[in-house]
């Protein structure tokens, strides 16, 4: 009973944290809140069970994106042009989805519910033979580089493949130049 | 209906934050704005998978071992340790594409010379009616 | 923030703790939470506390950006690696079963191994990212694509919703 209250409480914190977000033109505390807003989710990662996903959570959506943003916002104007927003479409949009999606919920299991086909399938497979051929206590990760190892190895060639593409991105040569003192420079390199 | 309400509170919150990112996505005309949004969305998605994998007086997938035989203690009750790897890796996934995206926004600012979305519209527009006048 | 006594003292002294931290998670993250992707994250943390107190400058020195963007493709080799040594001692690609004597000894090295190859490519990726991010300098002389000049980027907004 106290997991689902201290549940529902962050769960609400949450909710509240994203409308501030929708309401502010500030784009500093907008990035900010985005940082607390991860750290709360990583609070409510411990509480479902998933330390590492938590642990996860706060190294990289609390601190490593906050700092990203404020170091971008160096060449970003601090304030959101107000006034222009759309707003009418949207709300049919978001409205739609999610009537739709709130409609599925209700036929989801319920939070906790053991006998949920989530539980059935590969897990307790994982959960009962891991320890006892691999000695390694962890689940997490023998499923995450043993068992599934194909998809580690794919999400590592994700993150390898965006990181070049932001080096490319940021510090590569631009396909245009203007002006002609760079044109220069790149013939001399040429030569 | 309020027994589903508290025992589904956690999937119709994930819905509730879903549609708030969402609305930033569509809504906003700046950049970066929408790009908080969509992590706002992604956090949405993270949880719902976390809270599908919840089991109630459950622990964290970490073995205990039972201390005579060397076996893993399997009276003890352990949440599902499938979505955590899945979100574990789609969180830092998340970040690296964020990045990519923050990366296009400066490129966009340097060439255009504002993150608005429309201004950046009007001066596409300007250059393309230019191009086709000459 | 150089001048800041306070913060210089306090990055010298926790630097060395923080990378100390990021190696327990990476390498007993067999045991309790942990693994390649968080140690990633906090061992470039603490190159990342040490380039926003002191300067970019002084951070591409300690790190050199060359290395850096090196070890980001070399995580992922040690991990193909790992994949093709298997392959060639007779069994699956990424079947650890055969990097030992024993199944579970060899698994055992397989585990660490490819955590180890995540943790490196995490930690230079995150690391490049944010000296690629810090270290972006929008030209002043650089002009915007053509633009005509009777056009100003808020000429016809148009008011919506």
């Amino acid at each position: 009973m106290s997991t689902l209250l201290i549940n529902i409480s962050l769960v609400s914190f949450m909710l509240v944290i994203a409308l501030m977000i929708t309401f502010s033109h500030r784009l500093f505390a907008i990035i900010v809140m985005s940082g607390a807003y991860s750290l709360i989710s990583a609070a409510m990662f411990v509480n479902l069970d998933a330390v590492d996903v938590a642990f996860t959570e706060a190294a990289v959506g609390a601190g490593f994106s906050t700092v990203l943003f404020l170091a971008a916002m160096a060449w970003l104007p601090a304030e959101e042009k107000r006034d222009k927003a759309l707003v009418i479409l949207p709300l049919i949009v978001c409205f739609a989805a999610g009537s739709l999606l709130m409609w599925a919920v209700a036929y989801l299991p319920a939070l906790g519910d053991p006998s949920s086909v989530v539980h059935q399938h590969v897990a307790p497979r994982y959960l009962a033979e891991s320890y006892d051929i691999l000695h390694i206590p962890n689940v997490v990760t023998t499923v995450l580089a043993s068992y599934r190892g194909f998809d580690t190895l794919g999400e590592t060639i994700v993150v390898f493949t965006a990181g070049l593409g932001v080096l490319l991105i940021l510090t590569g040569k631009t396909g245009r130049v203007q002006n002609d003192k760079a044109n220069n420079d790149i013939r001399d390199e040429d030569e | 209906m309020s027994d589903l309400l508290l025992s589904h509170w956690n999937y119709f919150i994930v819905v509730l934050l879903m549609m708030i990112g969402l609305f930033n996505v569509i809504s906003s005309m700046n950049l970066v704005k929408k790009l908080v949004g969509l992590s706002i969305f992604q956090t949405s998605v993270f949880l719902l998978y976390i809270s599908l994998g919840k089991i109630e007086s459950g622990t964290a997938p970490i073995i205990i071992k039972s201390g005579h035989d060397g076996h893993g203690n399997m009276d003890i009750l352990y949440s599902n340790p499938l979505p955590h790897v899945l979100i574990l890796t789609a969180i830092v996934v998340g970040v690296a594409t964020t990045a990519l995206g923050l990366a296009l926004v400066l490129r966009i600012k340097a060439s255009f010379n504002s993150i608005e979305e429309d201004e950046i519209l009007n001066v596409k527009r300007a250059i393309n009616s230019r191009s086709k006048s000459s | 923030m150089k001048n800041n006594p306070i913060l210089r003292v306090v990055t010298k002294t926790l630097f060395a703790p923080i990378i100390l931290y990021g190696l327990y998670v990476q390498f007993h993250g067999d045991f309790g939470p942990g693994g390649g992707f968080q140690a990633g994250v906090i061992i470039a943390a603490a190159f990342i506390l040490y380039g926003m107190v002191f300067s970019l400058e002084e951070l591409k020195q300690l790190a050199p950006p060359r290395i850096v963007h090196a070890l980001m493709a070399m995580g992922a080799l040690i991990y193909t690696g790992v994949g093709v040594a298997s392959f060639l001692l007779g069994a699956e690609f990424l079947n650890y079963d055969v990097l030992a004597k024993y199944p579970a000894k060899g698994q055992h090295y397989g585990i660490l191994i490819v955590e180890f190859g995540v943790g490196l490519t995490v930690a230079s990726t995150i690391l490049g990212l944010f000296m690629a991010f810090a270290g972006f300098d929008i030209p002043k002389n650089k002009k915007p694509p053509k633009r005509s000049p009777s056009v100003k980027p808020n000429a016809s907004v148009k008011k919506r919703s």
